[in-house]
């Protein structure tokens, strides 16, 4: 079905839903690589205003991507409660943006109405948010999990400690994780990008971080991110592993290219929750997302790279993940151009991913040809953290020597955490006081030359080599 | 590296046995809760210099100077300029029309075609495209070579269209590759049999971080002349190359990371 709006003396057509999707999107380098977005402003906010007057419950009878076609999408449609979504059933997508910002829609109702919701909905309101709506909207919404440790509590900050190294060297890696361990980093996971992914290195790293977590009783887990294949194969020979990891996208032909489905996503879950080494609750999952991903496996459909993005989230969805995190500003400048675009996609797939109920967590970051730098990634993380992220990623100095990029520095978390008054998770928060590495504020400051967790952290024997 | 200087903070470092093992910016020490100044500013001349990398002007005349006298010729590909270049990637792999004429005037029988891209950092190119090349010749002196092309605001797959409009049974490119905070100036090569536009990235093999650092041009110089005899006598290169028996391929290249 065409869409149609006058703007001006000119009448918008657009053919289809997906256009009409396209057009609404803030301007960004994939869509316009596609060939899918608005040629002009006004064209763009055309479709904005038509797509503010379309019946929220248009996305429960029009699919972008045909259900006989596309697994992702049978989830989605399959998966969808009438009777959550019934409070907004009535609504227009501009009439949800309104209530969504109302002073109705609480933390309870948003949390009640996230199974109602399917990732089209999402995406296309969230067209129609200004960044400061998709950060109030975030804000509002409450998404814990927990397996050694719980995330996602209000007033808390929690951060993936990456200790990545080129060549998978043990003693690199203990070096990167010891350092950010002293800034109180790791509470969401010391999770590593390997080097190679073969099922012995990844047992082997999996073992030499299930050491180092027992060794200093730290309440955390910890996860290698290789192919969720790996992974199995790791388990089935008794590998320490506390999470699978996979990269996902929002449809069967992207997720192929990554070397998935939904089937053997289940089949890890289920191998993971069965080993039940989580302490203080079952997350198993780990997922990691990014804006372009679909496009770049040429498995887009003609849909625009944001509403991809938030369809990679039904996937998600369904695995009750630990935690998930969209890699924002990695997949380089032809889909995400510079720091404007970046920092807008980096609020969008936080607040999409909230109110579909996962505990969302963002990679700020950006490649050296992307038009960005540290100074962005100051502003994306103070915006994310007052919109209540879940966790952030940070790496040695901000530079990721393995992956040839910049993420956050350990600093960065620390603070932030101290500027905005935001705690690590409980059960790690606990063990830094237990370190010494806390002062009676709370705070995690600077640890002198006679640190009693400087000398027992770096301590060299017992280190891996 | 200065980043691996110690802090000023203390005399003794307490990273200083875990520093041999990781090029990773470990204890830099704090300001309050901040990069010491020393360590900001290592990190923002070295994001500076990346980016002067991406940005830069390769020197095709200094170049095909250098390569004398093995013929070559500078094309361009549709990408007009840098910021068109890296928003879309479609335009750097095609051959700007205006230019094709004058390679397929240049159409023969040729058991190799060289490509130059620029890539994503000019100053890879710069340094190391000419001594490469002249490490490559050294190794295969009976090879029938096609004039050497230098292309600008080109990625890999510009050497599709080239080797086919050339008549090359094998391209190799050359180009920069997406340069890190530690290393700006990574030269990489990519080694395709029977190009033709639309080749996938599977059909290709890569040897990967050439430069000061990583491998030699004697190295992967070594190795390309190792692949391209393997594809010569498989009569294909990619995924189904067995590059285990290879002689150095570089740090392990990511499937999700694309270094052109």
């Amino acid at each position: 079905m065409a869409y149609h709006h006058d703007l001006g003396v000119q009448r918008h057509r657009y053919d289809d839903l997906k256009t009409l999707l396209a057009c609404a999107s803030p301007r960004r380098s994939g869509d316009e690589l596609a060939g899918l977005a608005a040629d002009s402003d006004e064209r763009r906010m055309a479709a904005r205003y038509a797509l503010a007057e379309l019946p929220l419950r248009t996305f429960l009878t029009e699919a972008l991507i045909p259900y006989e076609d596309d697994e992702v999408t049978r989830l989605i449609v399959d998966r969808h409660e009438a009777a959550a979504f019934a409070p907004v059933a009535h609504l227009t997508v501009g009439g949800f943006r309104d209530w969504l910002l109302s002073y109705e829609a609480t933390t309870e109702a948003l949390s009640a109405l996230a199974p109602g919701l399917t990732p089209e909905m999402v995406a296309a309101v969230s067209k129609l948010m200004r960044n400061q709506d998709l950060i109030a909207v975030a804000a509002k919404c409450r998404v814990v999990t927990a397996f050694r440790s719980t995330l996602g509590l209000p007033g808390r900050l929690a951060c993936r400690l990456q200790p990545n190294h080129p060549t998978d060297d043990p003693l690199g890696i203990a070096a990167s994780t010891l350092d950010g361990l002293l800034f109180g980093a790791g509470d969401a996971v010391i999770g590593l990008n390997p080097a190679t992914d073969s099922v012995p290195d990844c047992i082997r790293l999996l073992e030499m971080f299930d050491a180092l977590r027992q060794r200093f009783e730290i309440p955390t887990q910890s996860c290698v991110l290789a192919h969720v294949t790996t992974s199995l194969r790791a388990m089935e020979r008794g590998a320490p592993l506390d999470l699978v990891f996979q990269s996902i996208a929002g449809s069967e032909g992207a997720n192929r290219g990554f070397g998935i489905d939904l089937a053997l996503l289940r089949e890890a879950h289920a191998a993971a929750l069965s080993l039940k080494r989580g302490t203080v609750g079952e997350h198993c999952m780990y997922f990691e997302t990014g804006q372009g991903s679909a496009l770049s496996a040429n498995a887009h459909h003609g849909v625009d790279q944001q509403t991809m993005e938030v369809r990679a989230y039904a996937v998600a969805r369904e695995f009750k993940p630990l935690l998930v995190n969209t890699v924002v500003g990695f997949i380089g400048p032809e889909y995400l151009y510079d720091a404007k675009q970046i920092i807008r996609a980096g609020l969008e797939d936080h607040c999409c991913g909230k109110l579909l109920g996962l505990p969302m967590g963002v990679d700020v970051c950006y490649t050296n040809h992307a038009e960005a730098d540290q100074d962005d990634m100051d502003t994306l993380l103070v915006l994310l953290a007052t919109a209540g992220v879940n966790f952030v990623i940070a790496v040695p100095g901000a530079d990721d020597v393995m992956l040839s990029y910049q993420s956050l520095s350990y600093h960065d978390v620390v603070a932030t955490r101290h500027l905005m008054r935001l705690r690590p998770a409980p059960e790690f928060e606990a063990w830094l006081a237990r370190m010494g590495l806390l002062d009676e504020r709370g705070r995690l400051p600077p640890p002198g030359a006679d640190s009693r967790a400087l000398r027992q952290l770096l301590a060299l024997e017992g280190l891996p080599r | 590296m200065s980043a691996l200087k110690p802090p000023p903070s203390g005399p003794v470092d307490p990273f200083a046995g875990l520093r041999v093992a990781t090029r990773a910016r470990i204890g830099l020490g704090r300001s309050g809760d901040a990069l010491p100044t020393t360590a900001l500013l290592d990190f923002q001349s070295a994001h500076g210099r990346a980016r002067d990398a991406v940005h830069g002007v390769v020197d095709y005349p200094r170049i095909a100077e250098l390569l004398r006298p093995l013929p070559s010729l500078v094309l361009r590909s549709r990408a007009p300029d840098r910021a068109s270049y890296l928003r879309r990637p479609d335009w750097g792999r095609r051959l700007h029309a205006d230019d094709l004429p004058a390679l397929s005037a240049l159409h023969g029988d040729y058991d190799l075609a060289l490509v130059v891209a620029d890539g994503l950092s000019a100053a890879a190119v710069n340094a190391h495209a000419a001594p490469l090349i002249a490490a490559l010749l050294e190794r295969i002196p009976n090879w029938k070579l096609a004039p050497v092309v230098l292309a600008r605001q080109a990625r890999v797959a510009l050497g599709d269209e080239v080797g086919e409009a050339l008549g090359a049974r094998l391209v190799a490119v050359l180009v920069g590759e997406r340069p890190g905070l530690s290393i700006a100036d990574s030269l990489g090569i990519y080694l395709t049999w029977a190009p033709r536009l639309g080749r996938a990235d599977s059909e290709r093999n890569c040897i990967s971080n050439i430069h000061a650092d990583g491998l030699s041009y004697a190295q992967a110089a070594d190795t390309l002349v190792w692949l391209m005899a393997e594809a010569r006598q498989r009569r294909l290169t990619g995924v189904e190359l067995k590059v285990d028996a290879a002689p150095a391929l570089g740090e392990p290249a990511r499937n999700d990371l694309c270094l052109e």
